[in-house]
């Protein structure tokens, strides 16, 4: 699986080496596409690619450390 | 005549074919539809456009379908109402409604997003189509689609009042119900839009389906006399409808069709889920994403796509953007509903509780053209207002009974 998310740092995981951490402890390829980093959050458009159960830990992991997990769409559910 | 020229990333520029996507794969930033303008140059003319029947494709080139539409050919052409008591109230020389809560078929703005992203799928093939919705989107995909003869599936939480199923379920669009928390439910939609053969009207098909919002814009211009107002004050959600509604005047103004007004774009959130006003308040750029919560549901989107892009339009045409509580939307509905006879969803209260506030602070000009956009009905939202009205007062049925009543309102029935 290839999956394609926006990830949102908010101040206190904005300095954390966390996309580093996440190749470390599964085994996925990570891609940054796009990221802004400002004092107190950050934006990452990242690829992760990964058998399917690994990114899905992964992303869970992500959401574990504080950081907000999107997918590039955002949010899709309208009024 | 058909002048679209491409898909191109809002971000790094890079342009794309027309076909049903809309994330560039270099960057991921968001794709929009361009166009050709100067093959408009002498055919465009508001003659031209008067000549046609009154609803939102009578701006057709600027939409991005090949030839005529092939879904909602009778929507849009809204009211525009100058709100003569609605300016007494507010204290402001020229204000106007632009009504979308009649929106055709289904009594919100959607119809218009909806209508182009629908017949743009009919273009590319698609047979069925979908979307994730909590309301008026809903609602707008099942009508449109169920008339075009499509198949439609409909995502929604598990827990949607009845209310809100219904109002989708009655069109025979195949309604599935998630469980889960936002954000799984988020994720699960996004996932089946990339998965299925479908045209996902605000993902695969979203940068067609968010261009139609700029009939709104247009007809505001025509019916404003062609022209531009002063300020505009948009509802914000994703952030779509506000940088839609900018880019309807930019182009009016490149086609000559009317004079630059130097209109400032303001936007309205509820308190509740407010990033993009809290953004612009703040001076940044970035949008924090929220967990939504407001009565203001149609506006409930804490991760907004176009959070950005309506900070940046906001910033650079010199508006302003406000947010308001709960109570102050149901304060403004009440307002909206007894000043001019409009009774608009929780949305319409935002967009007045929020105007009301910035001409307040003095962000609005008490003496130039405002216009509101009011994008959804009130019927829609009824709870939200239900234990905000007075309650009928019960009598007898006999003459004296009323007599009685009515001299305690004023009235003399010997008169």
């Amino acid at each position: 699986m290839k999956l394609r998310v926006y990830l949102t740092f908010d101040e206190a995981t904005v300095r954390e080496p966390i996309i580093w951490k996440l190749a470390k402890e599964f085994d996925v390829v990570t891609n940054i596409r796009t990221a802004e980093v400002k004092d107190h959050m950050g934006l990452v458009g990242l690829e992760i690619d990964g058998d399917d159960a690994v990114v899905e830990a992964a992303t869970q992991w992500l959401s574990d450390q504080g950081v907000t997990v999107a997918p590039i769409e955002q949010d899709v559910i309208e009024g | 005549m058909n002048i679209v020229r491409a898909l191109k990333c809002r971000e790094c520029g890079h342009e794309y074919e027309i076909q049903p996507t809309h994330v560039c794969e270099f960057c991921f930033g968001p794709l929009e539809v361009v166009y050709d303008y100067e093959k408009l140059d002498g055919y465009f003319t508001r003659e031209l456009i008067e000549s046609r029947p009154q609803n939102m494709w009578r701006y057709k080139e600027l939409l991005p379908i090949d030839g005529e539409p092939s879904v909602g050919a009778q929507n849009g052409f809204t009211p525009l109402v100058r709100a003569k008591n609605l300016e007494k109230a507010l204290g402001v020389s020229e204000l106007y409604i632009k009504n979308d809560s009649v929106c055709y078929p289904t009594l919100s703005f959607k119809d218009r997003v909806v209508s182009v992203a629908l017949s743009k799928a009919v273009e590319f093939g698609f047979k069925t189509v979908a979307c994730a919705s909590t309301g008026n989107l809903a609602g707008s995909v099942a009508a449109n689609a169920a008339a075009a003869g499509l198949e439609s599936y409909v995502f929604i939480p598990h827990d949607l009042e009845q209310g809100k199923v219904l109002g989708a379920g009655i069109f025979g669009t195949k309604i599935i119900g998630i469980k889960g928390k936002y954000d799984d439910v988020n994720r699960l939609c996004s996932e089946v839009a990339g998965k299925y053969g479908w045209a996902f009207v605000n993902v695969n098909v979203r940068p067609f389906y968010a261009e139609g919002s700029k009939s709104l814009g247009y007809e505001m211009m025509e019916q404003l006399g062609w022209k531009a107002p002063k300020h505009v004050v948009v509802p914000m959600a994703s952030g779509s409808l506000c940088t839609k509604v900018h880019k309807s005047i930019k182009e009016f103004i490149k086609l000559g069709l009317i004079e630059d007004n130097g209109t400032a774009v303001y936007g309205a959130q509820a308190t509740g889920c407010s990033p993009i006003a809290k953004s612009v308040k703040d001076g940044t750029d970035l949008i924090h994403p929220v967990i939504a919560d407001t009565i203001a549901k149609s506006l409930a989107i804490g991760n907004p796509a176009d959070g950005f892009y309506a900070n940046r339009v906001i910033n650079e045409t010199g508006g302003w953007a406000e947010d308001v509580s709960d109570q102050e939307v149901i304060d403004a509905m009440k307002l909206l509903a007894e000043t001019e006879g409009i009774f608009a969803e929780t949305a319409g209260g935002v967009t007045l509780g929020c105007a009301k506030k910035m001409i307040e602070s003095g962000k609005l000009p008490r003496d130039e053209s405002i216009v509101l956009c009011i994008t959804g009905n009130g019927l829609k939202t009824q709870e939200a207002v239900v234990d905000a009205i007075d309650k009928p007062r019960i009598i007898d049925a006999n003459l004296k009974d009323f007599d009685e009543l009515a001299a305690a309102d004023g009235f003399d029935a010997a008169a």
